[in-house]
Order: structure tokens, then sequence, then C-alpha cells
């Protein structure tokens, strides 16, 4: 079957272990206010693709991989076409390449899980620890995270928990802690990956006429990101 | 033979013959750790290091050259001895009596060492002027035999930076070859051949080796006096790894006195020393921190090398190099890593005497190399952006176990191979001299082929193929045959009497010829297969312009409908040089490399149906054009990596710049990625990668204030450079390449 992809990035490192290609699906149900690619939100949008051609584009690129390398799908929201990514997956699963997902986790069931049986690891972004800042912030409620969580535990996938730190929004000391007692429930997860804010992305709201709700929001800064890493660091330990 | 000097060692066919590889693979101790092992720099080092330093801004201050005997023709033995600081050197020889001074060489050609003087103030020696009037220089003696279709495709740049007015280079001597015999057993064993020879038919061939043989058995001497200079008789063997390293570095040094080579390289010297320093070590003579130092000590003198060129040539090879390459591990035929402790050592004079351009530190990659080895690359690499990677597992396949690197991509067996370097001649240009049947819009010159200008509205690609074929296979031609006249002429009146007295009598010859414009050609050609282009005309209805609509696959992203034209290019481009039959009967080989020349082709060559302007420059080496990857980075890697080696066995050079946050978050992580990507790379049958990790924003502030980054290094193809020496010109060319930065 087709997919949507918004784009295909060749060379990631920075999403998930090793040297990694990156599939960019298109479409997604949220609207983050922190969302960097704000490109990717419409379904109507962007390029078809069949599972095989996309397979075969990954890989070429699989001298690269190594031992701990592969594939990393992101978005958009990747559960919103777990079918075909589920054929992909099962592509990748047969030639050997290991497969990520980096999701919200906003959706649930049971194609999701066919899907979950064949990634080996799952980035979740757990956006922010706050009930209300995540309803706020992603326009869901944090319960659906919580679920998805619990269900990665059932199934024992490795898992990376990641969160955008946003200066004034989730970047007190507070956050992170909570961020990491609810790690330190699950077994699943692996690690805890803090990632600083920024503001790259702007170019592609104003492209869009699309409003940046974080426009006026400073950077996140190297120190603080030094320092919440610490905290982090001495909790996780 | 037997030596004293030889206690200790196994025994092994390199006692009766000469064969340094032998005595390699008997006796070196392969190295599977990591780079915890290693010393920094002694009090001594430093402070040598830092008169290096201090000079070498005097040197930048004066204009690029510090000073120059005018006076002195530059060989063996015309200068008395040299030091930077004579009581603190382990290792001793300059090229000339003074650090940084240069001497002139006016062997292949009067006229460039002439004006080079002249362009940093200085006058040449009306005594050298008279002598050279007596004297038939390489250049004059190739001016004599060229025809005129071969000076009008050198007047308009179809042919770029022929040897034919300064040294060919590219050829290593076997210089470990005086450290393991010593320099008697060596001109015996040249007497020894000679007189072999003097017993065949005295044809043509043979009497032009005997004259050879005695100039190189009357170097070898030389080389005992030179060496004397410095206190040190190198008659025997070395005895330990001092000397070992001495003699070795002597044998470059006379190289160096003797030949103004475009690539004096160094060979393959780490593993060798490693042996000798291994025994001291043994024989508890030698410490870790005394070991480094004296690889220290060696890299010092090595980067005190310089020769004398003019603006011109600088122009076509920036910065002023010297492509002093040492090439750094790899395996045996024997599956056994050759990496020592002393690659590391090699490595690590980065940290102990900080990044630097020179020596050209390359490092032959296999996938089979120890993980702690391939980690401390990296690190380097990411450290200091000095060093390159060549494919080991790929051209062991050729070159057997005991092959270094000359210039940039260049492989040879050490002492046993020869090549005759040939530039490269410019693809894109020759598109659209074939286009416009046989006009050159650029230079206003008719050559080649004379046919009419196309004429159709829409150019079709099976016609244009089909032209551009024909051009093709008259400029193979022409080109083979304007390298045989240099080469003759190189033979004749610039021999290079000592390196060649440091290989085997009988030597394989290697014919280099290259190519520049690739990825412009084959996006050109792309274009005009996959999108309409329309030329343009002016009033005498010559195409100078395109105009080019529609999408069209581009080289660097993986896409197998331009890759293939790009891979057809090189197989064609050598399989109608072979048509010729070259000089010597050496065997034609080619490169896809361009050095900085890259930004000069661009600037002769008109607009192309890719979309390049008229003028600007072309993508370096083997490199897709600036900023047409739009897949990312290994997309583009796999690009380059389906040229066949087996077409360019001369090397195939790419230059990758990554920012260094698009390698991972943590350093370690940064270092296992370069890694994988560097393994990954080279599996997909890739010949070379030179790798700089850094932001394009380091850059444009070195380009803003030059003094402020006087040792910021950087690769470009094939070599490293200090930035700040690159002409303005050459300094935005690599700015404006694809840096690879996405996330």
């Amino acid at each position: 079957m087709t997919g949507k992809i918004h784009s295909f990035q060749s060379l990631g490192t920075v999403d998930g272990p090793g040297v990694r290609a990156v599939v960019f699906m298109q479409g997604c149900p949220l609207r983050c206010a922190c969302c960097h690619n704000p490109d990717t939100w419409d379904f109507s949008a962007g390029e078809e693709i069949g599972a095989q051609e996309l397979f075969s584009k990954i890989s070429r690129l699989r001298s690269y991989f190594g031992k701990s390398g592969g594939v990393t799908v992101s978005g958009g929201e990747p559960l919103m076409q777990s079918e075909f990514l589920t054929e992909l997956f099962s592509l990748c699963a047969s030639a050997g390449i290991g497969t990520a997902l980096d999701t919200s986790g906003c959706i649930y069931n049971e194609s999701v899980e066919r899907l979950l049986d064949l990634t080996d690891i799952v980035l979740l972004d757990y956006k922010y620890t706050d009930t209300a800042d995540y309803e706020k912030y992603v326009g869901m409620k944090r319960e659906r995270v919580d679920l998805f969580l619990e269900r990665l535990q059932l199934l024992q996938k490795r898992v990376w928990l990641r969160q955008v730190i946003i200066p004034t929004v989730n970047d007190g000391e507070t956050s992170v802690r909570r961020l990491c007692e609810i790690a330190k429930k699950y077994s699943c997860v692996e690690k805890i990956e803090l990632l600083p804010f920024r503001k790259l992305c702007l170019e592609k709201y104003d492209a869009a006429g699309i409003e940046f709700g974080f426009r006026n929001l400073p950077e996140a800064s190297a120190e603080l990101m030094a320092r919440l890493e610490r905290i982090k660091n001495d909790i996780m330990e | 033979m037997n030596f004293e000097a030889w206690k200790g060692f196994c025994e092994g066919d390199w006692q009766e013959h000469i064969n340094v590889r032998d005595f390699i693979n008997k006796n070196y101790t392969a190295y599977e750790g990591d780079a915890s092992f290693l010393a920094g720099a002694t009090e001594r080092t430093k402070a040598l290091n830092a008169r290096l330093k201090d000079l070498q801004r005097q040197e930048r201050e004066a204009g690029g050259v510090l000073s120059i005997d005018v006076s002195t023709v530059s060989s063996l033995c015309n200068y008395p001895a040299g030091y930077i600081d004579k009581e603190n050197e382990l290792i001793v020889g300059l090229q000339t009596d003074e650090p940084l001074k240069r001497g002139v060489n006016p062997f292949g050609g009067i006229r460039m060492a002439r004006s080079a003087c002249e362009a940093y103030g200085y006058k040449l020696s009306d005594e050298i002027e008279r002598y050279f009037t007596y004297r038939t220089t390489h250049n004059d003696g190739v001016f004599r035999v060229y025809s005129d279709e071969m000076k009008a495709a050198r007047h308009c740049a179809l042919l770029t930076g022929l040897p034919d007015a300064y040294g060919r280079g590219r050829i290593i001597g076997d210089y470990r070859r005086i450290a393991l015999y010593g320099a008697d057993a060596l001109i015996e064993q040249k007497k020894l051949d000679k007189k072999r020879l003097g017993e065949e038919n005295m044809d043509m061939a043979t009497i032009k080796l005997c004259e050879e043989l005695y100039s190189q058995i009357d170097f070898l001497g030389k080389l005992k006096k030179m060496a004397g200079f410095y206190g040190c008789d190198i008659s025997l063997p070395a005895k330990n790894a001092r000397e070992a390293i001495q003699w070795t570095y002597f044998g470059y040094l006379a190289a160096n006195k003797e030949q103004n080579g475009a690539a004096m390289s160094f060979g393959r010297c780490s593993t060798f020393f490693d042996i000798y320093i291994e025994r001291d070590m043994r024989e508890g003579i030698l410490t870790e921190t005394e070991a480094q130092e004296l690889i220290d000590d060696l890299v010092i003198k090595l980067r005190t090398a310089r020769h004398l060129r003019t603006p011109e040539y600088n122009e076509l090879f920036g910065g002023d190099p010297m492509w002093i390459t040492e090439s750094i591990g790899g395996m045996s035929d024997s599956n056994r890593t050759l990496v020592t402790k002393t690659s590391f050592r090699m490595l690590n004079t980065l940290y102990t005497l900080g990044e630097a351009p020179e020596p050209n530190l390359t490092v032959l990659w296999s996938s089979r190399l120890p993980e702690g080895f391939k980690r401390f690359c990296a690190k380097v690499s990411i450290d200091t952006d000095s060093i390159q990677y060549e494919n080991d597992d790929l051209m062991r396949l050729y070159y057997g176990d005991d092959y270094a690197i000359a210039c940039c991509v260049s492989a040879m067996k050490v002492g046993k191979q020869m090549q005759f370097f040939g530039a490269r001649t410019n693809l894109a240009k020759l598109l659209l001299l074939a286009l416009n049947g046989g006009y050159d819009n650029v230079f206003g010159t008719r050559l080649g082929p004379q046919d009419d200008v196309m004429s159709d509205e829409i150019l079709d690609y099976t016609l244009v193929k089909a032209r551009f074929d024909r051009y093709l296979a008259w400029l193979c031609k022409l080109y083979v045959n304007t390298m045989n006249c240099i080469h003759f002429m190189h033979d004749k009146y610039a021999y290079e009497k000592i390196q060649m007295a440091l290989h085997d009598t009988e030597v394989e010859r290697l014919m280099a010829f290259g190519v520049a414009g690739l990825s412009v050609l084959a996006d050109s050609l792309s274009a005009i297969k996959y999108a309409k282009v329309k030329p343009i005309r002016n009033e005498q209805g010559y195409i100078v312009d395109f105009e080019t609509v529609g999408e069209f696959p581009k080289y660097g992203n993986d896409d197998d409908r331009v890759d293939e034209i790009a891979q057809g290019i090189l197989a064609d481009v050598i399989s109608e040089l072979r048509k010729t039959p070259t000089y010597r009967n050496a065997e034609h080989t080619l490169s896809v490399l361009t050095i900085t020349s890259n930004v000069v082709y661009g600037k002769k060559t008109g607009a192309t149906p890719d979309g390049r302007r008229a003028g600007e420059p072309f993508a370096p080496g083997a490199n897709p054009m600036h900023n047409r990857e739009e897949n990312g980075a290994l997309a583009s890697l796999n690009s380059v990596a389906k040229l066949s080696y087996a077409n360019a066995r001369d090397g195939i050079s790419n230059t990758f710049s990554i920012v260094p946050d698009a390698l991972g978050r943590s350093e370690s992580e940064k270092t296992e990625n370069l890694v994988s990507i560097i393994d990954g790379y080279f599996l997909n049958n890739a010949h070379h990668l030179n790798v700089n990790v850094m932001n394009r924003e380091l850059l444009m502030k070195a380009y803003e204030h030059p003094e402020e980054y006087p040792n910021l290094t950087i690769r470009v193809s094939g070599y490293a450079v200090n930035f700040c020496k690159l002409s303005r010109e050459q300094q935005r060319e690599v700015i404006m390449r694809t840096f690879h930065d996405k996330m």
C-alpha cells in the first residue's frame, strides 16, 4: 500500500540510537504550540510513496547503520498511518534493519499495536508533565500518553522518553523531577532525552501563514540544558 | 646480508633481497587497543614547536614566503646543515641552511623559478640565469615538441595544471630502505642491476635505464654526503628508533632538495618506525614519552618543508601545499591489522603539535580495523579536521599491503610503482566545445573536430551524447599524447634521481589522467535527458547559455538515473584513454580530483545545461554540485560511492562537511556515528573521504578575520590547508559548499 510522507532524510543521528534514516510522515491531528514541523500537519499535502519503494530507499543506506542504527519514522504523526508503516516495518524486520517510531502516543488501537509489534524502539514525546499545560499546549488529554506508555510497558518495548524544554513553560526543576518520576515507574523506559527549544522553525510558520504560539519565548540555553541534564542524571542514577 | 643493527629482528627474505614489506610483516606488533597509552608533548617539543610557529607567523606576515636563497640551485649538497634550534633537535635536516628559507629549483622550468622569485620581491641571481641559458629545462623540452593542438587545448584550459613547467611530483621514494639497509647496500644493489643490464642488448630502453642507474648511484653517494653534513653516517643500517626515523627522513629531505615536485609524499612509515620503537622499548632504552618526542620532532621537520611556487600555481593548488602524505593503518594480506601504536602516535601529533595541514595524514580504512583505532581517528577528525580516509579494502586488491598514497588519492606500491602525474581535463568544457562544433566560447578558439553548432531547438540526449563521445575520443588521444611528451621530457631533463634510487630498478609505471567537472557534466546530461534544455545562442550563432525547463535528477541524491550517467562517463573516459599507447608502457589510470582548481576550471567554463552560470566554480573532485543534495548526507555519499574505482584507479575524491550537531548529541555518540558513516561509505566500495566537522559560521568568521584563525585547518580535495592561506575566491567557494546540517 502507499503512505504519505513529508520528506526523507538519509542521515539522522539525533532521533534514536546510531546512524539512522529518518522518514517524516505527512499529517498530524495535534497542533502543539512548540511543534517545529508545522509543514507536516496537513493531511492533504505530502508525497505518496509505496511501502516497497520507501523500503528500498532505506535499505540503500543499510551499510551505514552499523549495529545500533536503522530507520526512524517521525512526522507528522506516524501512528496515523499505522497500516502503511506496519508494511514498511515488516520489510525492515525481514532485512534486519532496526526500526524506531518518534510519536506523541496520541492514539492506540489494534492497528497501532500491530505496528508496535514490529517496532524496536519508541521515542515517546512526553510533552508536559503538568496536566493543564498538556491540554493547553497540545489539545489532548495527558491520560492518553500515559495509557500509551502503559501499553508500551506491557509490550516490553524499548522506550526513550523525550521532552522539549521550553523556557518559562517546562524548564523548572520540578517539571524535570516529575518526568523522571514517571520514567522510574516504567521499566521499559531506557532513558530520558531533554531537547532544547529552538526557533529554527519560524520561517516555516511564516511561510505557511500559521501563528507560532511560542514565537516570543527565548530558546533554551546551553547552560539551562546542562543544569537540567545534571538534575535528571542525579535522579535517574 | 647481515648487520649488527638487525639484532632482535625476525629473519626473512628481507635479508636476502631489498624487501621492506617482508621486514614489516615479519616484525611488526599489531595494536588493538585504544588511545589511552599516548603521551603528551614534552617541554622540549613545545619549545621547538613554538619556535616553528613563530617562524610561520613571520612567513605569513611577509606575504607567504619568509626568504629565498636566489643564488643557490637547490640540491642535496648545495646548502650547509641548517637547524631550527640545533641543541634541542632530535631529528635534524632542513631543505636550505635556515628554516622556511626557500631554495630555487629551475630544472622544471627557469621561467617558473624566475617569476616565483619576482612575485615575492626577489630576483633570481645572474649566475643562475646565465647557467640556465646553456641548459635545457623540462619546460623547454616539452614546448619544443608540443603540437599546435596540444598548445591550443592547454591555452583554452581544456587541459589544465599539466606538469609541463614544474616538477611532476607524485613519486614516493621508499625512504625506509635507507634505514633498513643503509646507503651502501642500496648502492651495491644498484651496481649489480647496472651490471646485469649491461649484459643485455643495448636498445634505447636499456640505454636510458643504464644512464638513469648511473645517476641514481651518483645521488645515493650525494645522500651519504648530505647526511654527513649533519654528522650522520648512513652507510650502514639504523641501529635504533631515532636513527631509523633520521635515516628515513634524510631520504625524504634529499628528495625535497632535489625536486620541486607538485606532491612530495612521505610514504607509509609509521608502522615501519614502530618496529624500531618496540625494539628500543624492549631493550629499555626508550619510553613512551621519548617515542612520541621522536615522532613529534619528525613531524616538526616535515612541517618546515617548502617549495617556491608562483601565484598562478597557487590559484590551481591553493594554500602552498606539499602533500607530505603519510599513509597510516590498513590491513595486511594475511588479515592482520597494520595498525601499531605508532599509527596512534602519528595522529597524536595533531594534539601534541596542534592541528595543521601537513603532513597530509591519510588513514587507510578497513572495516576490520581495530575499533579503538577507528574511534581515535573519528575523534581526531572531529577535533582537528586534518585527516582523510581511503578505502584499504578496495586498494589492497590492486596494490597489496605495502602501498602508499601520493598527493591526495593516488595509490602506488612503495618502491615498486611510480606515477606519471597528468593533472586533469575539463569535462564540462568539453561538452560545450562539442555542442559548439569545436569552438570554445570562453576563449574564442577553434579546436578539435570541426562541425556545425548543434541546431536543435531543444537538445536531444541521444544526439548530444553521440557528439560528446566523438569529442571525447578526440580529447583522450590528445591527452595521452600530451602526457607522453611531458613525461619523456621530465625523465630527460628533470629525472628524480634520488627518489628513483629508492625504487626497484625495474619499476612499474602508472600514467595518471584526471577529470574535473564530473558532477556538472552528469547533471547537464541528466537535464538534457529528463528536462527540456533549450540552447541560447549569440549573434554569431554559438551556444552561450541554456534555458532548462522541468525537473531532472541530480547527482548526489542516490538516484540511479543520473548516478549511472556519472558512472558511464568514467567508464567511457578510461576506455578511450586506453586506446592510445603511453610513454614507457605506463598503465593508464584516472582520477576524479580537482584539488582547489575547481574554482579556476569554473571560471574558464561557460554556462552549462544543469543551471550552473558561466564562471561559477565546479564542485571539487567527485562531489555533487553545491546544495543540490535534497536527501541528506548519506544519499550524497551513496551517489559518489557508485563511481567505480576500477575505472578510476588514481582515486575518487569526496569532501564531506558536516556540522558537529548533525553527528549526534554527546561526544561519544558523535565519534561512534562518524565511525558508522565512514564504515558504511567504504562498505559501499567508495574510495576516499575528506572529513570536516565544523560550522559554516566558523569559516565565515575566519574569512572576515583571517588573522584570528592562523591555524584553522580544513580538508579540501584530497589535502588539508590552512584556511587563511587560500585565495579569497577559494575561501568563498569553500564557504558555499554543502554543509550537511539536517538533524
